[in-house]
C-alpha cells in the first residue's frame, strides 16, 4: 500500500469512528440515560430542592 | 478546622486546602507577571542581579500560574466534582493528602531551583530531574485517587465533567513522563533524551497538549459542572458534550506542530499541524456553545449574579482564543505573528480570560459551600472583582494585538535594496506604549485577585465563627 492510499484509508476510518460516536450519542435509545446523567450535578444537593429523591437515600452509609 | 465543618460523606479538607492555595498561588504568579511586565518597560528593575533578572523570573511566572495556580484549581475542583457527582468519598484520604503536600513541595522546590538558575530550558518543563521525579509520583497518586473514586461511585453514570478531568489527568501524566525523559549528569543538570528536531517535536507535542489538556480539557471539566450548577439547570445538550469530548481529545493531539512553523520540522508535519488546528475550531466552539446555551431561559440571572457573569465571560474568551488560535496556526498568518507580542496576547486571552475567569467563578461558587456559608462574605466585591478582571484582560490583550501586528510588520519591512527598514531597537521603542498598557491591565487583574483574597478570608472566618458554638476548638 503506498502512502497516499494509506492516508485515504486512515481518513475514512477516522470519519467512520467520528460518525459512530455521533450516531451513538444521538441515538434515541440513549436519550433517557443521558437525561439522567445530565441531572447528576443536582442529584446530591444539600441546598437546592433535590430533584432526584431516589438517589438521595443511599447517600450516607 | 473544626469538626462541625466536616461533611459527613465527602473529603472536603483536601478541597479546601487546594482551593485556598489556588488563591495564594494566583496572587504570587500574577505579581510575578506584573513584575516582569514592568521589567519590559523599565529594564533597570532587573536590579543587575541574577535572581531578579527577567530570564529567571519569567519561567517562575509561567510555572506558578500554570502548575501552582491552575494546577491547584484543577485539583480542588476535580476532587470536589468527582465526589459530588459520583456520590462517593475520595478513595483514600492519605493519598489525597499526599497529592496536596507533594504538589506544594513540587512547586516550592521548583520555584527555588528556577530562581537559582536550574533549568532544563524546555518551556513549561523547566524543572530539573529530581523535581520531575517527584512530580511524576504525585501525578500518579492523583490519577489513582481520582480514578479510584470514579470506580467506587454510587451512580450508574460517569458525569461528563469527570471524563474531561480524567482525560486531562491521564494525558498530562503521559506527556510529562515522555517529554521529561532526560539523562542526569549532576543533581542540578540533565540533558534531554531526544536530540535536534525530534527534541523540538517532543517538546511541542508536550507544550501544546499541556495547553490542550491542562489549560483546556481540565477547565472544560470545571465548566461542565459549575456552569450548570450556578445557572441552576442541566447542561444544554448532554449528547453534544459527548461528541465534544471525543472530538476534542482526538484532534488536539495532532496540532502541536503549529508551534514549529518554518523550522527544521518536516514540511508535512507543519501542514498537518495547521490542518488539525483549523479542525479544532469545531469541537472548541461546540463546547463553548454548549456552555452558553445552558443559560438559555436564564439569561436574566446574569444581571444579578456576578459569579455567573465570570463563568459566561470566561466562555466568551474561550471562544475568542480558540478562534484566534486556528487563525494563527495558518502558516501565512504565523509568519507575521510568530515571535511577536501577538502570541503573548493570545496566551493571556486564554490564560486570563478563560482559565483564570472560569477558576475565579468556580471558586466563588465553591468557598461558601466548603465553609458552610450561604454565600460569599460580600457579593458586591465579587461584582467589583468581575469588572477589574474584565478590564484587565481587555487592556492586556488589545495592547498585545497592537504591539504584535506592529512588530510583525516592522520586522518584515524592507527597503528597495533589500535591507531591513527598521532596526530591532526601533521595534522595541514602538512597543513601549503597549507594554505600559499591558502592565496597567495586569495591575487591574492582580488587584481583583487581592479583593478575592479578602473576600475569601472573611468567608472562611464566617465559617469558623459559625462552627464555634458547637465545638470550641477552631
Ligand atoms: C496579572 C496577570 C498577568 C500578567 C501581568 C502577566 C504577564 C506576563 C508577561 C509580561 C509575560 C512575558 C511576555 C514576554 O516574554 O514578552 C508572560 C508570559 C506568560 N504568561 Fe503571563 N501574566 C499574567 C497572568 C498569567 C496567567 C494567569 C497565566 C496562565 C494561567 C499566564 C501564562 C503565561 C504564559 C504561558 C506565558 C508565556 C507565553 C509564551 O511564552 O508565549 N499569565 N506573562
Ligand atoms: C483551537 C484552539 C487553539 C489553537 C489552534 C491554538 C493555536 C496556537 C498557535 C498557532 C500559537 C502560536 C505558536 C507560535 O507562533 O509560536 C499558540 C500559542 C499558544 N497558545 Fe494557543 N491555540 C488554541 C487555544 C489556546 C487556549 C485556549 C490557550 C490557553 C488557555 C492557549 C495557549 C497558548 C499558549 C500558552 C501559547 C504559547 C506557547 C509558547 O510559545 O510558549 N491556546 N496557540
Amino acid at each position: 500500500m503506498d502512502i497516499g492510499t494509506f492516508r485515504g484509508v486512515m481518513t475514512l476510518l477516522i470519519m467512520i469512528a467520528f460518525l459512530g460516536v455521533v450516531a451513538w450519542a444521538f441515538s434515541r435509545r440513549r436519550k433517557d440515560d443521558f437525561d439522567e446523567a445530565s441531572r447528576l450535578p443536582f442529584a446530591d444537593d444539600d441546598e437546592e430542592p433535590p430533584r432526584e429523591r431516589d438517589k438521595q437515600e443511599d447517600n450516607d452509609a | 478546622m473544626s469538626q462541625a465543618l466536616e461533611h459527613p460523606t465527602y473529603n472536603y479538607k483536601v478541597v479546601r486546602q487546594f482551593a485556598i492555595m489556588t488563591v495564594v498561588w494566583g496572587i504570587l504568579g500574577m505579581s510575578l507577571g506584573v513584575l516582569i511586565a514592568a521589567q519590559l518597560i523599565w529594564p533597570e528593575l532587573n536590579l543587575g542581579l541574577p535572581w531578579t533578572s527577567f530570564g529567571r523570573l519569567r519561567p517562575m511566572h509561567t510555572n506558578t500560574v500554570i502548575f501552582a495556580f491552575s494546577g491547584s484549581a484543577l485539583m480542588a475542583t476535580s476532587y470536589y466534582v468527582v465526589q459530588r457527582t459520583c456520590q462517593a468519598r475520595l478513595v483514600s484520604d492519605r493519598l489525597a493528602a499526599f497529592t496536596f503536600w507533594g504538589w506544594q513541595a513540587v512547586i516550592v522546590s521548583g520555584l527555588v531551583t528556577l530562581n537559582l538558575g536550574w533549568n532544563t530550558s524546555k518551556e513549561y518543563a523547566e524543572f530539573e530531574w529530581p523535581i520531575d521525579l517527584l512530580l511524576a509520583a504525585v501525578w500518579i497518586a492523583y490519577a489513582a485517587v481520582f480514578l479510584g473514586t470514579i470506580r467506587r461511585r454510587r451512580t450508574s453514570h460517569i458525569y461528563v465533567a469527570n471524563w474531561f478531568y480524567a482525560g486531562f489527568i491521564l494525558t498530562i501524566g503521559v506527556l510529562h513522563i515522555v517529554n521529561s525523559a532526560e539523562v542526569p549528569v549532576s543533581l542540578s543538570k540533565s540533558y534531554s533524551a531526544y536530540a535536534g528536531a525530534v527534541d523540538a517535536m517532543a517538546q511541542w507535542w508536550y507544550g501544546h497538549n499541556a495547553v490542550g489538556f491542562l489549560l483546556t480539557a481540565g477547565f472544560l471539566g470545571m465548566m461542565y459542572y459549575f456552569v450548570p450548577k450556578q445557572a441552576g439547570r442541566p447542561i444544554y445538550s448532554y449528547r453534544l458534550s459527548i461528541v465534544h469530548f471525543w472530538a476534542l481529545i482526538t484532534t488536539y493531539m495532532w496540532a502541536g506542530a503549529h508551534h514549529l512553523h518554518y523550522t527544521a520540522l518536516p514540511d508535512w508535519a507543519q501542514s498537518l499541524g495547521m490542518v488539525m488546528s483549523i479542525i479544532l475550531l469545531a469541537p472548541s466552539w461546540g463546547g463553548m456553545i454548549n456552555g452558553m446555551m445552558t443559560l438559555s431561559g436564564a439569561w436574566h440571572k446574569l444581571r444579578t449574579d456576578p459569579i455567573l457573569r465570570f463563568l459566561v465571560v470566561a466562555l466568551s474568551f474561550y471562544g475568542m482564543s480558540t478562534f484566534e488560535g486556528p487563525m494563527m496556526a495558518v502558516k501565512t498568518v504565523n509568519a507575521l505573528s510568530h515571535y511577536t507580542d501577538w502570541t503573548i496576547g493570545h496566551v493571556h486571552s486564554g490564560a486570563l480570560g478563560w482559565v483564570a475567569m472560569i477558576t475565579i467563578g468556580s471558586l466563588y461558587h465553591l468557598f461558601p459551600r466548603l465553609y458552610g456559608q450561604q454565600e460569599m462574605y460580600s457579593v458586591k466585591l465579587i461584582a467589583v472583582h468581575f469588572w477589574m478582571a474584565t478590564i484587565g484582560t481587555v487592556l492586556y490583550i488589545t495592547a498585545m494585538w497592537v504591539n504584535g501586528v506592529l512588530q510583525g510588520l516592522m520586522w518584515r519591512a524592507v527597503n528597495d535594496d533589500g535591507t531591513l527598514m527598521y532596526t530591532f531597537i526601533d521595534t522595541l521603542e514602538a512597543s513601549h506604549a503597549g507594554y505600559v498598557v499591558r502592565w496597567i491591565g495586569g495591575g487591574f487583574f492582580l488587584g481583583g485577585m487581592l479583593l478575592m483574597a479578602y473576600n475569601v478570608a472573611m468567608t472562611v472566618r464566617g465559617g469558623a465563627r459559625d462552627a464555634q458554638p458547637a465545638a470550641r476548638t477552631a
